[in-house]
């Protein structure tokens, strides 16, 4: 009887202990969530709420069925051209480079980490000056190239799609090689030993152990440097030279030029949804993967 | 034969290897390189290698309102937003670390947000609502986007330390009469401090470095730095930019040793 009471005293007790801890730990988390309540939730969710009406404050479908006309539609394809281009020329560049900080001399791979460091955080209006500089008609990389014989006049390798690209590739690299090494680092050596031990060839052991072992860090380097290249502004803007038109541009002159907030406010509902719907895809079948296995 | 065939054969596929990390290496690092020795240019166009070198365009920098503003405005914004978002994002990570209730994901996932949604979108959300509670071209305007885009990389960096921190140490503080407040300055700070210092650091950078948001809703006397280097890339080159950018480089630079000294400690408080 005694022992009963006792119970549903400490029972309250320590319900009322969880509670307070319940609210101290909500109370930690408060400030954040009131920043980007009013910071990102409240802007982002205005924009959506004013690609709903019409340029006479009518609610309609206008902002979006606009999207549908050849000029955005040109504007979509080549935003998304570019990001195919840029994302499989980081996979390509990129891993090589974390194989070889996993599997290359101690001193050269951490020399290699170094320097991918550096560039990463190096500012990217920096970046992106130097590369107007070496690109330029009578810049470092054109001397190079006709120093070479590989060209006769100089290319015009900037304020184009080139120029663009190699920039873009450049900021992406980082946010390409980082998740690939870190997939690559937690592999354990061992199944390429026992690949080998089984009488693979080196290519063998790579191809069929190494490499689908590495997908996923694959995956998720590859989806992030092409979801961050859809959205990007500042290097295109001053690389393309107006040649390449991305959403984010369109996005910015709608807004600066024509204070068209509809036309704006629904072009980056698009975007973010496009986003969303690339990340769902590539967690969905990843997820996939891992139950086949 | 059959063995030294396979080792000529792998020594080749090295070198090759060897061939294309040495090119991305060069390739990654030739920008950050190539600003220093072109801010000590005083030629009126561009051109690397300089033709000539002299120290002019530094003290042209330093005699540049424009400049010199653009300078403190970037500084000024860039320790504010440390300050906030290194605080904001440690107490948000720690109170994710402890709850795992459905709340808990929302606030993560709010969290995060800002590493994927393109900052264009949120850039112009902020600079039509900013309106409304006039904080465009305000540096507590900048404060506050900045912070927003810094969360994400404090919470990761702080969450990775405490992970790797025993909570029953904390615990036991309580036992002993600690309050709740007092067990997390005393005993979980200390030990998760090197992740937090790493934490200010990318805030720092971050802020330092951030155009999009910047472009729209700052300006006049209240420019950052990116923007005035945005805005003269676009239209007409000052050749200043080159002494800006190598000094930007610089405090990147030191912020990067820190923050690498500050993960390396943090790392071997685990050991």
């Amino acid at each position: 009887m005694s022992s009963d009471l006792f119970d549903a005293l400490n029972a309250r007790d320590l319900r009322k202990a969880q509670r307070r801890e319940r609210w101290y730990l909500f109370g930690s988390g408060l400030p954040a969530l009131l920043l980007v309540l009013l910071t990102f939730v409240l802007p982002i969710g205005w924009l959506f709420w004013l690609s709903l009406f019409n340029a006479d404050g009518q609610l309609s479908i206008e902002n979006y069925t606009r999207l549908l006309e050849p000029i955005y539609v040109l504007t979509f394809v080549q935003t998304f051209k570019t990001g195919i281009i840029v994302t499989i020329a980081c996979v390509l560049i990129g891993y090589p480079y974390a194989y070889f900080m996993i599997k290359g001399p101690r001193w050269l791979a951490n020399v290699a980490m170094a320097l991918l460091l550096v560039s990463l955080w190096t500012s990217l209006l920096v970046r992106t000056y130097a590369w107007l500089i070496i690109l330029q008609r009578r810049g470092i990389a054109n001397d190079l190239l006709m120093s070479l014989g590989i060209t006769d006049a100089p290319l015009p390798l900037v304020y184009n799609l080139t120029g663009t690209v190699i920039g873009m590739v450049h900021i992406m690299l980082p946010f390409m090689i980082l998740p690939l090494y870190a997939a690559m680092k937690s592999i354990d050596p061992i199944y390429s030993q026992a690949a080998a031990a089984f009488g693979a060839s080196p290519s063998r052991a790579f191809r069929d152990v190494f490499l689908p072992l590495s997908g996923p860090g694959l995956a998720a380097g590859a989806t992030l440097v092409f979801v961050i290249t859809l959205g990007f502004y500042v290097t295109p803007a001053l690389l393309g030279g107006g040649k390449v038109q991305m959403i984010s541009m369109r996005i910015e002159s709608d807004v600066s030029m024509y204070a068209n907030w509809g036309a704006a406010s629904s072009l980056g509902v698009v975007l973010l949804l496009a986003t969303l719907l690339i990340l769902f895809i590539v967690k969905k079948s990843a997820g996939l993967g891992r139950r086949s296995e | 034969m059959v063995r030294l065939k396979q080792n000529l054969m792998a020594a080749v596929r090295g070198s090759w290897l060897y061939v294309l990390v040495l090119a991305t290496m060069i390739f990654l690092v030739l920008p950050t390189l190539i600003v220093i020795p072109m801010s000590f240019s005083d030629a009126r166009y561009l051109s690397f290698p300089p033709k000539s070198f002299s120290i002019e365009p530094f003290f042209k920098y330093f005699a540049s309102l424009e400049w010199r503003s653009a300078t403190q405005v970037s500084l000024i914004t860039a320790s504010l937003v440390m300050v906030l978002a290194t605080t904001l994002g440690t107490a948000a990570a720690y109170s994710l670390h402890v709850t795992q209730s459905k709340v808990s994901g929302v606030l993560r996932g709010l969290l995060m947000a800002p590493m994927i949604v393109p900052t264009i979108f949120i850039a112009i959300g902020l600079f039509f609502v900013y309106a409304k509670f006039d904080l465009n071209n305000t540096i507590p305007g900048l404060v506050l986007g900045h912070t927003l885009l810094a969360l994400p990389y404090v919470v990761i960096n702080v969450s990775a330390g405490l992970r790797s921190y025993d909570m029953t140490q904390e615990q036991a503080a309580c036992i002993l009469g600690a309050s709740r407040l007092r067990a997390f300055f005393d005993v979980t700070l200390p030990q998760i401090r090197f992740s937090v210092i790493a934490a200010a650091m990318f805030a720092f950078a971050i802020s330092l470095d951030e155009a999009v948001i910047s472009l729209f809703i700052s300006g006049g006397d209240t420019s950052t730095l990116t923007k005035r280097m945005f805005s003269s890339l676009r239209s007409e080159i000052d050749p200043l930019i080159a002494v800006v950018a190598t000094l930007m480089t610089f405090l990147s630079i030191i912020m990067l040793c820190i923050s690498i000294m500050a993960k390396r400690k943090a790392g071997r408080s685990v050991e």
